[in-house]
């Protein structure tokens, strides 16, 4: 009874976001308005962590595996590009060690400046 | 074997399933970042439908029972975005920021190669939104008269080499922040990336998650103006 209604919930919100994606003209994904719903949903209390969090933490877990058929798929779009496959591959690659790097040595850094400013702070209060 | 695995819709459900579990025990046992469950089992599908002679359509007719479950999946992500909430809100301009600079990155580097690859225009729009969420890339793509299909393949391409090399990058790099981790798996490489992200910690499937919405709602703004630089 309990995961049939943990699943009763996120199938709701589910239909909801993509109800959402329907009727909005704009190229955001159900799964999107769907997140934001739910975050949004538990945040004012509408919907209790308890009422979800088994199955939630289930389909977690699994979610790598719901890639797996469309990682499959690039055996048919292959053959279309296969002129250019090898620059899109180096062009993909190249520029997600990039904005990986990027994205997490500034954040790092600015980590590190709050965490400073922070501590200065407490010594100054000292 | 294509028409005798066509009569059983539980073919391709059964082989991802096989093929996902393999790929987790041999990950297990050769503790490199290159053997990643994902990787394996794509390699490991792909091959036995070659050998077996099997179309992708017929594989698929089973395995999209699996893929069905994604954006149930992806909208859970609100789970650990709920948990660490606190962590969001001290660092909202931090974050905002950190992706944003992710995002530049990420056009100014297709710009870049694409220029010296000189590979054409279509490719260049295909390319450009390859570093968010799938449907949101796809969207974005035939927005930009590029080809939605090698946008996927791009996504996927990205998402899969993001979780590989994410653990060896952050050594390399020394990124040791929880935060900093999820906020570059997140950005970088998507929703396979928040997967991985998720298998380091909750803070990094937390900030993962929110690098998700954040990148995509930046690059459907960011797209549109940097297609017209080539």
């Amino acid at each position: 009874m309990k995961y049939l209604f943990q699943m009763l919930i996120i199938g709701g919100i589910t239909v909801i976001g993509e109800l959402l994606n329907y009727w909005i003209p704009l190229p955001v994904p159900a799964s999107v308005y769907g997140l934001l719903l739910l975050f949004l949903c538990l945040c004012t209390g509408l919907i209790k962590l308890s009422a979800i969090e088994e199955t939630a933490d289930f389909l977690l877990v699994i979610m790598p595996l719901l890639f797996v058929s469309p990682s499959v798929s690039i055996m048919n779009t292959y053959l279309q590009v296969s002129d250019s496959l090898l620059s899109i591959a180096v062009i993909s690659m190249l520029s997600t060690v990039i904005v990986m790097a990027v994205t997490g040595i500034l954040s790092q850094y600015l980590i590190g400046l709050k965490n400073n400013k922070k501590n200065r702070e407490i010594k100054e209060h000292e | 074997m294509n028409e005798i695995a066509s009569n059983s819709i539980y073919f391709g459900f059964t082989l991802s399933l096989l093929a996902y579990y393999m790929g987790i025990i041999i990950s297990r046992k050769i503790k490199i970042t290159l053997c990643n469950p994902l990787l394996l089992s794509m390699i490991i599908i792909i091959l036995v439908l070659k050998i077996l002679h099997i179309d992708y359509e017929t594989y698929d007719n089973g395995a999209k029972y699996i893929t069905f479950l994604l954006t149930p999946s992806t909208i859970c992500l609100a789970v650990p975005l709920y948990k660490q909430y606190r962590i969001l809100k001290d660092n909202m301009l931090l974050i905002l920021v950190s992706i944003f600079a992710g995002v530049m990155a990420n056009c100014i580097t297709i710009l870049a190669l694409t220029v010296l690859f000189r590979v054409d225009h279509v490719l260049y729009a295909s390319l450009l939104p390859k570093s968010i969420t799938t449907a949101i890339a796809m969207g974005v793509s035939e927005e930009l008269q590029g080809i939605p299909a090698v946008t996927v393949m791009s996504v996927i391409l990205t998402g899969i080499f993001g979780s590989v090399i994410s653990s060896l990058l952050f050594k390399l790099l020394r990124i040791k922040e929880p935060l900093a981790q999820g906020l570059a798996c997140g950005t970088a490489a998507h929703a396979i990336g928040t997967a991985k992200a998720l298998e380091i910690g909750e803070i990094q499937g937390a900030m993962s998650s929110l690098a998700i919405i954040v990148t995509g709602i930046i690059t459907v703004i960011a797209a549109p103006i940097f297609i017209n630089f080539l």
